[in-house]
């Protein structure tokens, strides 16, 4: 009897679902940026950026997302936005702020939205 | 024996930290959302729990990707807050109920909950938001209670469904009332209502689908374990799949409940803010 493939993954337009392929996909991603819940990981990264991607086996798309401080293709490189977080807070980027930049809206049109959601 | 005597939820993002942290609570944007607290506060005061339990999920200070527990509860003397990562200050370390941690993982077990016990847990901001806005001054309020973190995982898919989420706070509401000293206890579901902070989708809040999870959880909870986990995200967002955390809270009640207070205010921050205090019969 043929075993049955479950595919598990699901669309939702403008949602990637993290599950366990995008786990595996962004493991070295999330890794690093889990780190930066300690300062002098923080501040190691702000003063050798590239040093500190190859130490933690970044590939060459995460860590060009990275570089880029693009929200949207670390997302597509495997990034959970909890650990995303913490490396958009060593920039004092706020969740309005990466709302704004994946949403390619000002912060003040992105803030206006969530305001409307409440009518 | 102990008693559930209710159950309160709230949000408990970051940023209603950095408000508290930077005494903002009298601003125009945050004005409506602490509104909410008083008559909770009230509540607690008179009240005064031994022991809440706090039911939040870890963002990534407790927990990383390498091992990911479905549900963990706390089994340590103390909490402590670390830093997150993103300049909201460290609080001072909360106080545990070990023993009562213990008999809950004990009779969860019996009950064939599959537990991760952990007698070392850093608490984020899921589970010290929550205390700071019932028990302002934390450990200098002097109805601070003691607390057990339990935590259950809404980072990475598989998540857990409505329907075990509930059935989980059934069984914890078995063990708790099992627990033979004679004390308090208050369950909180933290978290949510409906938002998404990440792709295209972020800032994605649902009105219409909160209200309507505000209205059934009190009476109708079964009902809402019809709902998917996909429907769930696509409902009320990436993250607002932390409704979970409301639904664990709900199952500890018991059937019978009333509404004492509750309030639904968006936005703060990215997210719909509801708050529900339940009184358990």
């Amino acid at each position: 009897m043929e075993e049955a493939h479950f595919d598990h993954h699901i669309d939702i337009p403008g949602t990637v679902l993290f599950d366990g392929d995008m786990a595996m996909k962004g493991y070295a991603l999330n890794k690093m940026c889990f780190s930066f819940n300690k300062k002098e990981n923080r501040d190691a990264y702000l003063a050798d950026q590239e040093a500190y991607m190859e130490e933690y086996g970044l590939n060459e798309e995460q860590k060009q997302a990275c570089r880029d401080k693009d929200i949207l293709a670390m997302i597509a490189a495997g990034g959970n936005i909890y650990y995303l977080a913490k490396l958009a807070g060593i920039y004092k980027l706020n969740m309005q702020d990466i709302g704004a930049q994946q949403t390619g809206m000002s912060v003040e049109e992105f803030k206006e939205k969530l305001r409307k959601a409440g009518e | 024996m102990a008693r559930i005597i209710g159950g309160v939820t709230t949000s408990h993002i970051p940023a209603i930290g950095n408000a508290i942290a930077r005494g903002m609570e009298e601003e125009p944007y945050w004005k409506p959302f602490f509104e909410a607290y008083p008559p909770v506060r009230e509540w607690l005061d008179k009240e005064k729990p031994d022991v809440a339990i706090n039911i939040y999920n870890d963002h990534g200070l407790g927990f990383f990707l390498d091992q990911m527990p479905t549900f963990a509860i706390g089994a340590a003397h103390e909490y402590i807050n670390e830093d997150e990562g993103w300049g909201i200050p460290t609080l001072p370390s909360f106080p545990g109920d070990a023993k009562l941690s213990w008999h809950i993982i004990e009779e969860m077990v019996a009950d064939e909950f599959d537990i991760t016990s952990c007698q070392e847990l850093a608490v984020d901001h899921g589970f010290t938001v929550p205390m700071q806005l019932f028990w302002p001054g934390l450990r200098d309020n002097p109805n601070f209670p003691r607390a057990i973190p339990i935590s259950a995982n809404t980072v990475q898919h598989p998540i857990p469904t409505l329907k075990r989420a509930l059935a989980f706070g059934r069984s914890l509401g078995k063990a708790i009332r099992s627990y033979p000293d004679d004390i308090k206890v208050v369950v909180l579901g933290t978290g949510g209502l409906s938002h998404q902070l990440d792709g295209q989708r972020a800032g994605h809040i649902n009105k219409e689908f909160d209200q309507m999870c505000m209205d059934k959880i009190v009476h109708e909870p079964d009902e809402l374990t019809k709902i998917s986990r996909y429907d769930l995200v696509k409902e009320a967002g990436a993250q607002g799949t932390e409704f979970l955390m409301w639904m664990m809270m709900r199952g500890a009640l018991g059937d019978d409940v009333s509404v004492l207070h509750r309030r639904y205010h968006i936005p703060i921050s990215n997210t719909a803010a509801g708050t529900l205090l339940l009184q358990a019969a």
